[in-house]
């Protein structure tokens, strides 16, 4: 018989393909997925997100064989881990220190998105479902951070469930919830375990995977903002796309190696980062019965604790102000019923800065601080999307943004003082001017022509 | 009047570590000098291990760490255990510490890590005495302190010279000085290599893995930098033909 011609590979993939799509998932995400030629150091983050998510789960997996929820041993059980086990130490740090990363190439990753106008249209969906990510990162921080059960776990977890207090009327039987019990304890350790390990991944992944698939329905954005669909070849691919594979897998090889130098130099040389990584404080196991003197959240949340903190009863006839303001400012986009409906709200708004608590206000501001970067796609009135084709105005607002982020980031670290909490109370107005003012400062400022093709 | 310690506490006593590196005194910690790590280990069994235990160390684990045999260790360094693979427990009662000292004497296998060296150098060396305290010393890193001066003998007891100012209208009192009362066994220099090495010792108990840490994360970065330059030239190989 001369039939069996074909290479025992090519017969079995053919065997697969015709049970399952795995030439042509290959081809439509990898090899004959064209992305803009022209993309720069800012992105190597999307990928590197990924490396990270990955590196998590492997670490997070191996570290649960031995970590024990329960609020007895969890600390004793963390120094076992760094202490017994074979290269427990290696895992926890790459554990401890992939938690910090990630939140580094999330945040260069949503600045290039904000730099580049990447949320704009058609990616509007990518944008919010990164958001998504985003708030499911937050939460699965935020429950892991109380698994090593020191006293920054405790006392951290604490002030965050506290802030569901703040709601009126069912405050405190919302925080209750949360805890499952009426103080943070062992029961809240084993829910918050059950969510740091089952619940968010899960739905990390999903969201993940999501993200990308949106992502190349529409296609990658790039630094010229620049459509390439919109200019093809006679074979129907994009004149200035090149497959990702194998151009972009072996490109972003290189960002993965340089992200490595990185991430393993802090881990064999400075896991802790002088208290920014891992808290001093941590190494104390939780004590209910003794406060410490400073609470400060990890250096991801302080730019969103900063504004909770400068939202004092003083600070609420700034946000009246702003309130009126904004309402003036744009008065000209309400039509109709809405001319009676908005004014009687922001009155009835600021009635309530007034009645109700500022801490409640600190509450809606840090979660508006935090919900805000949803909003973008439609804040952004401009017609360019990067950055390059923008006028003063906007790189001056994107300067302005990345300077508030960075100092109510660093003041959030600290101790309050009167003079700290004015400077929080500055940049908490000039971060939201940001967001708020976008749709007058998009709209008049000036564009550069944008090119027909991308540029090197 | 109130008694406040300056210039050394202020930033210590709210717990804020390394904030005030500059009130501090500096610990040498060289975790390459095998000898200091052993004289350490030997004062932290004789003195500290009576009250504190090292919860999460093991005595096996310090005796390979620090190259003392196993016999050495079981012969002459451990006091509550009789297996070597055991962890550094202590025999005090936890009431019993609650009941002596107010406060039961805490486990001291991270403190390097929630305090710091520095601070642990300038707590171990600035005893005074203090006729109100129970214990009658006090300490300048942790004013108040429940721990008696356990090293007294070394050192010998001291006593702080102290100047009252007039602050905001309030008479504060500020410690400007340590000086020597009734000299210990030990100088001054030699008392400084005592608490240099236990402090040594006490920075490994917090982290055994330091000792190799580095060493394999310097062949773990040169790994990286060659990984990163070949990565590179597959890189610009397989780019050539984008224009």
């Amino acid at each position: 018989m001369k039939a069996a011609s074909k290479p025992w590979y090519a017969a079995t993939l053919e065997w697969v393909d015709a049970r399952f799509p795995l030439t042509k998932m290959w081809d439509e995400h990898l090899a004959k997925y064209y992305a803009p030629k022209n993309f720069n150091f800012w992105y190597y983050f999307g990928s590197l997100a990924l490396l990270v998510l990955v590196i998590q789960l492997v670490t997070g997996i191996w570290l649960t064989m031995n970590y024990k929820p329960d609020a007895e041993r969890a600390f004793e059980s963390v120094e076992y881990i760094m202490r017994d086990v074979e290269w427990g130490w290696l895992i926890r740090y790459m554990h401890s220190t992939g938690a910090s990363a990630f939140f580094v190439v999330v945040y260069l990753h949503m600045f290039r998105g904000m730099m580049y106008g990447s949320y704009k249209s058609p990616r509007e969906l990518i944008w919010l479902i990164g958001m998504l990510i985003y708030l499911t990162l937050m939460g699965e921080a935020f429950f892991g951070y109380l698994l090593p059960w020191g006293q920054m776990s405790f006392w951290g977890a604490k002030v965050i469930v506290s802030l569901f207090g703040a709601v009126p009327v069912i405050g405190d039987w919302l925080s209750t919830l949360v805890r499952g019990d009426f103080g943070i304890s062992d029961v809240t350790l084993n829910r918050f375990f059950a969510l740091h390990v089952v619940a968010m991944p899960l739905v990390l992944c999903a969201l993940v995977v999501v993200h990308i698939l949106a992502l190349h329905e529409v296609g990658s954005n790039n630094p010229d903002g620049v459509e390439i669909k919109k200019k093809k070849g006679p074979d129907g691919v994009p004149l200035d796309g090149i497959p990702f594979h194998p151009y972009y897998t072996v490109k972003d090889i290189v960002g993965v190696a340089g992200f490595l130098i990185v991430y393993f130099g802090i881990i064999f040389f400075a896991p802790e980062v002088g208290g920014y990584f891992i808290e001093h404080n941590n190494f104390i196991p939780a004590d209910p019965f003794k406060t410490p003197a400073h609470i400060a959240p990890v250096w991801y949340f302080t730019p969103y604790y900063s504004v909770l903190r400068a939202t004092t009863s003083e600070f609420m006839w700034v946000v009246a102000i702003g309130t009126v303001l904004l309402l003036l400012l744009y008065w000209r986009e309400f039509r109709g019923a809405w001319r009676l409906v908005v004014p009687i709200a922001a009155l009835a708004l600021v009635g309530g800065y007034f009645t109700i608590d500022a801490k409640f206000w600190g509450v809606v501001l840090m979660g508006l601080s935090v919900l805000i970067f949803f909003a973008l796609p439609w804040l952004d009135r401009s017609p360019v999307k990067s950055i390059r084709y923008r006028g003063p105005l906007t790189r001056m607002a994107l300067a302005v943004f990345v300077v508030s982020f960075l100092v109510l980031g660093y003041l959030g670290t600290k101790t309050p003082t009167v003079a700290l909490t004015r400077a929080a109370q500055v940049f908490t107005v000039l971060y939201f001017a940001y967001f708020l003012l976008m749709p007058i400062y998009t709209r008049i400022d000036t564009t550069k022509p944008v090119p027909e093709r991308v540029t090197h | 009047m109130k008694f406040r310690l300056l210039p050394l506490l202020a930033l210590l006593s709210s717990g804020a570590h390394a904030a005030g590196g500059g009130n501090l005194m500096h610990a040498e910690v060289d975790l390459g000098n095998r000898a200091s790590l052993q004289r350490g280990a030997r004062t932290f069994v004789n003195y500290c291990v009576s009250c504190h235990s090292a919860g999460y160390a093991r005595y096996s684990r310090i005796a390979a760490d620090l190259g003392i045999p196993e016999k050495v260790m079981a012969e002459n360094m451990m006091f509550t255990t009789e297996k070597v693979g055991n962890t550094m427990q202590v025999a005090m009662r936890k009431e019993d510490g609650e009941a002596w000292f107010g406060v039961a004497p805490p486990d001291l296998s991270v403190v390097a890590r929630a305090r710091g060296a520095d601070w642990l150098t300038t707590f171990l060396s600035t005893f005074y005495l203090d006729p109100k305290r129970p214990t009658g010393v006090n300490n300048l890193a942790f004013p108040d302190t429940a721990m008696p001066h356990v090293l007294w003998e070394l050192q010998g007891l001291k006593r702080a010279s102290t100047e009252t100012r007039t602050e905001g209208g309030r008479e504060v009192t500020h410690v400007t000085g340590l000086e020597t009362v009734s000299a210990g066994l030990e100088s001054e220099e030699e008392y400084a290599g005592t608490v240099r090495d236990l402090v040594n010792f006490l920075v490994y108990l917090g982290e055994p893995a330091k000792l190799v840490r580095y060493k394999i994360g310097f062949w773990v970065m040169l790994f990286l930098f060659g990984f990163f330059w070949i990565a590179y030239l597959l890189k610009k190989e397989y780019w050539r033909d984008v224009h």
